[in-house]
C-alpha cells in the first residue's frame, strides 16, 4: 500500500495538469490554444500549471512563429509520460484495493 | 471518498485522449442518407447501362460514350449530395457537443481520409481512359475502404470495421466483375445505411 502512494505524482494530483497530460501523451504536440479550448480554463490559469509541469521537465515547450504570431507548441519528454503512466497505473492498484 | 476522486481523475483521463485525439461529432443520420443516395444512384446507373435489353436473355453491360457521361454525373452528383449532407448533419452534431467543425481532429481525419482516396480516384480515372470500365467500382469499395481504415485512427473506431468490410466487398467484385454494381450498392448504400443508424442509436441522442 505503501508503495503505491509513492507512485502517486503530487504533479498530477491537480484537475488541470492531470488534463494537459493526458493531452499531450495522446497527440504528438499541441499548442496552447488548443490545449485552452480542450481543457476549458482560462489563460493565467493553463498558463502557470504549464509553468510547474515545464519546472518538473514533464513538458517540452517550442516557442515558433505562425503567420509572425507567436505560436508555442507543447509536446510530453520521455520523462512525462513515464511519469504519467506510473501515476495512471499506481491510481489503477489503488482502485483495486 | 478518496476512491471516487480517483475513478474521476481516470474517467477525466479517458475522455480528453478520447476528446483530444478523435473527431467525435461524426453524424449517424449523414451515413443512412449517403447510403439511400448510393442506392438511388445504383439504380439509376443500373437503368443507363442496362438499358432496352431483354430480362429474359443473357445482358450485356454496354457503355457508350453517352451513357459514360450518365454514369459520371451520377457518380458526382451522389458523392456531393452525401458530402453536402455530412457536412451540414455533422456540423449540427458537432455545436451540441461543443466540438468544433473545423479543428485540428477534423483536419487530421479528413487528411488521412482524403490520401487513399485521392490515390483510388487517380487509378480509376486512369483505368476509364483506358477503358478498363469493369474494376472501376470495385476499386473505389477497396480504395474507399483503405481510407476508412486509415482514417479510423482519429475518429469512432466503429469506421475501421466499416473500411474491413468495404475493402472485402472490393476484392470480391473484382474477382467477379459482373457482380461490379451490386456489391457496389451494398457496400456503399446498405452498409452506410446499416452503420448509420447502429451510430445515431448509439452517439446522436
Amino acid at each position: 500500500m505503501k508503495n503505491i502512494l509513492q507512485d502517486l505524482n503530487k504533479a498530477f494530483e491537480n484537475k488541470v495538469r492531470l488534463g494537459i497530460m493526458s493531452a499531450l501523451v495522446v497527440n504528438d504536440s499541441l499548442n496552447f490554444n488548443n490545449l485552452k479550448e480542450l481543457l476549458g480554463v482560462t489563460d493565467g490559469n493553463l498558463a502557470s500549471h504549464m509553468k510547474s509541469l515545464e519546472k518538473s521537465e514533464y513538458v517540452h515547450v517550442k516557442k515558433e512563429f505562425l503567420n509572425r504570431k507567436p505560436n508555442t507548441q507543447y509536446s510530453a519528454t520521455t520523462a512525462g509520460k513515464e511519469a504519467f503512466i506510473k501515476h495512471i497505473k499506481a491510481i489503477e492498484q489503488l482502485l483495486k484495493h | 471518498m478518496e476512491k471516487q476522486k480517483y475513478l474521476d481523475d481516470l474517467q477525466d483521463i479517458k475522455t480528453i485522449m478520447e476528446r483530444s485525439s478523435r473527431f467525435i461529432s461524426l453524424s449517424g443520420m449523414s451515413g443512412v442518407i449517403a447510403g439511400v443516395l448510393a442506392l438511388l444512384g445504383a439504380y439509376s446507373a443500373y437503368q443507363a447501362v442496362y438499358e432496352n435489353q431483354n430480362y429474359l436473355s443473357y445482358r450485356r453491360a454496354s457503355i457508350t460514350s453517352e451513357s459514360l457521361i450518365t454514369l459520371l454525373a451520377i457518380a458526382s452528383g451522389v458523392l456531393i449530395l452525401s458530402l453536402l449532407a455530412g457536412i451540414l448533419l455533422t456540423r449540427n452534431k458537432a455545436r451540441k457537443t461543443n466540438q468544433k467543425l473545423w479543428d485540428s481532429q477534423s483536419q487530421r481525419l479528413l487528411i488521412n481520409l482524403f490520401i487513399p482516396l485521392a490515390v483510388g480516384g487517380i487509378l480509376c480515372l486512369i483505368l476509364l481512359s483506358k477503358g478498363f470500365i469493369g474494376l472501376i467500382a470495385p476499386l473505389t469499395l477497396v480504395f474507399y475502404g483503405l481510407a476508412l481504415i486509415n482514417a479510423s485512427k482519429y475518429t469512432l473506431s466503429e469506421i475501421r470495421s466499416l473500411g474491413i468490410i468495404e475493402v472485402a466487398l472490393g476484392l470480391i467484385g473484382c474477382q467477379f466483375v459482373g457482380y461490379g454494381l451490386i456489391l457496389w450498392a451494398l457496400g456503399f448504400g446498405i452498409l452506410h445505411i446499416i452503420y448509420g443508424i447502429v451510430m445515431h442509436v448509439k452517439y446522436d441522442s
